[in-house]
């Protein structure tokens, strides 16, 4: 049953080191400012699951957090390379990092079949391609009733599903819209969930249909206005594209990218000091 | 080209264009593929309808995304669905016309690789990876493929096959048992290689103005097979790049102003 706590504290109970982790979100909605706090709480040895790693993974990779990493497209959306995470699968730094590597539609499908309680999901493809030969998790099934060469794949069951949301009511129930991705899905597929949200109503004043969360299958909910930045929450802010080019030539070497991040998340203690901390680097910069 | 008055980028992007039609239901990559995608629908092709993996349907963005889920897509779509729906129910569902694609790598079967550079367990490169375009090529009606043209990218032999176009040739996709026809077209900067109806072998069939066809043969790692009847690109009309030129501009103008960093 969602409580409503603090970032800090759902953090602190309910990921622990080892865990397997899924932080979704699919270039909307990411949940930058608790991957942030797992940072600066220092958890180790994690299994990430995303089918988009992008920057707060490339941080999460860097800052060694991660041992292995289950996903599907590995960029910074418009600009191009992920350093840290090609350093980590590369050269190993600064631990070194499996890989559990798939296609958007298996991680897809395979949330789905976790949210179901099914063992594994089906779908068609991989035929042809190299994965199955490097992913041993990628397997073929016959159709017992056509006899079609299906794929198949274990389902994903995440120990924690991490996701930021636009709202929530005073209850702990969860709403989001626009692009809202494999959300629903990895929560449901996730023993844990953490949500972040922008804002707490008295009303949530969805339409029958909407995207909602019941309070029942999330476990904590916390306020942090802004949580998804440098990317979109569809109504209240815009994707902060100048952040993802910055990131480039502040994550292309590890004392650049060792010095931000100890400097803007291990050096503030929650999202809005991590937000002053960036201001005032910008008014150094204009000064310069 | 000094004489001419567009770009051979401008070029590989209007002949893309040209390729999509009014009832086309396109799944859209990004990058080269967004871009004319959208510029069909601002040209010929007003009703196309465009999906992106990330959920939206029918969208209608007036500046391209930077990314493949910009909130533009969703905005102006006609609905927004979920990751897994779009992935079970739109395209293994068979409901798109034509898969839409850019790549790293190319071999002459359009197998495409965007996974890896060197070895798998020691790359050299390490690229994205899959996202959505295995799926893709394998289960769209059609596929395009647009990407510029050199060596580095057309190669012998890919180190990975991330999806597969016509796998080593003849009737080696319906034996894999692929569902959709595979890829139609290579739109490169420099001309349009189209599959040989026997060996599927991707050949050139088009240059765009002024380009030889030595010129693609040198930007090619294997040696081309090129067309004994090789056409001529018809060059960009007036309107198409004028309208390509637009939404470049207020893309860019659209971007700049974003963000406090």
């Amino acid at each position: 049953m969602a409580e409503i706590t603090t970032l800090r504290e759902a953090v602190a109970g309910l990921i622990n080191d080892g865990d397997h982790v899924a932080f979704e979100g699919f270039t909307h909605l990411i949940p930058s400012a608790a991957a942030h706090e797992v940072i600066r709480q220092g958890r180790r040895n994690l299994t990430l699951y995303r089918m988009t790693p992008d920057l707060i993974y490339d941080q999460l990779i860097g800052m060694g957090c991660a041992s292995k990493l289950v996903f599907s497209w590995g960029g910074n959306p418009g600009v191009g390379s992920l350093h840290r995470f090609r350093d980590a699968i590369q050269k190993g730094w600064p631990v070194p990092l499996e890989i559990d590597e798939r296609s958007h539609a298996d991680m897809a499908n395979s949330y789905v079949a976790g949210a179901a309680n099914l063992p594994f999901a089906v779908m068609r493809g991989y035929a042809g391609t190299d994965l199955p030969r490097v992913n041993q998790r990628i397997k073929f099934i016959e159709c017992p009733f056509t006899g079609e060469k299906l794929a198949a794949m274990p389902s994903l069951r995440p120990d924690v599903a991490v996701i930021h949301a636009q709202k929530a009511d005073r209850r702990g129930n969860v709403l989001m819209w626009g692009i809202v991705g494999v959300q629903k899905e990895a929560v449901l597929a996730s023993r844990r969930a953490i949500v972040t949200v922008e804002e707490i109503v008295d009303d949530l004043d969805a339409p029958p249909n909407a995207v909602i969360l019941p309070r029942w299958v999330v476990d904590a909910v916390a306020v942090v206005p802004g949580g998804a930045a440098p990317s979109y929450a569809q109504g209240y802010y815009e994707r902060d594209n100048a952040f993802y080019q910055a990131w480039d030539p502040i994550s292309r070497e590890r004392e650049s990218f060792t010095a931000w991040m100890e400097r803007h998340v291990r050096g503030t203690t929650d999202f809005e000091a991590y937000k002053r901390s960036l201001a005032a680097a910008a008014r150094e910069t204009v000064h310069a | 080209m000094p004489d001419r008055d567009y770009s051979a980028s401008e070029m590989m992007t209007v002949a893309a264009a040209r390729r999509l039609a009014n009832d086309s239901v396109c799944f859209v990559g990004i990058g080269l593929p967004s871009t004319a995608a959208n510029l069909a629908r601002l040209t010929h092709a007003p009703d196309i309808t465009l999906i992106y993996e990330s959920g939206p349907i029918g969208a209608k963005p007036d500046v391209l995304p930077l990314s493949i889920g910009d909130g533009e897509l969703a905005s102006t779509a006609d609905t927004v669905v979920s990751t897994p729906e779009i992935f079970r129910y739109w395209l293994q569902g068979g409901r798109i016309t034509t898969g839409f694609l850019g790549a790293a790598q190319i071999d002459r079967f359009a197998n495409i690789n965007t996974t890896v550079i060197g070895p798998y367990d020691d790359p050299k490169v390490r690229l994205p990876g899959a996202g959505g375009a295995p799926e893709i090529a394998s289960l769209a009606g059609e596929v395009l493929i647009i990407l510029r043209q050199s060596e580095r990218a057309f190669v012998e032999k890919l180190d990975f096959i991330t999806s597969v176009g016509y796998g080593e040739g003849g009737d080696h996709r319906q034996r894999l048992g692929l569902p959709g026809r595979g890829p139609v077209a290579v739109i490169t900067d420099l001309g349009v290689l189209t599959p040989d109806p026997k060996s599927r072998e991707m050949t050139l069939t088009a240059v765009h103005p002024g380009v030889t066809e030595d010129a693609v043969r040198a930007a090619t790692g294997w040696p081309l097979k090129v067309a004994n009847d090789v056409a001529v690109s018809e060059p960009p009309r007036p309107h198409e790049l004028e309208v390509l030129r637009d939404l470049l501009a207020r893309t860019e103008k659209a971007h700049a102003g974003q963000g406090a960093a």
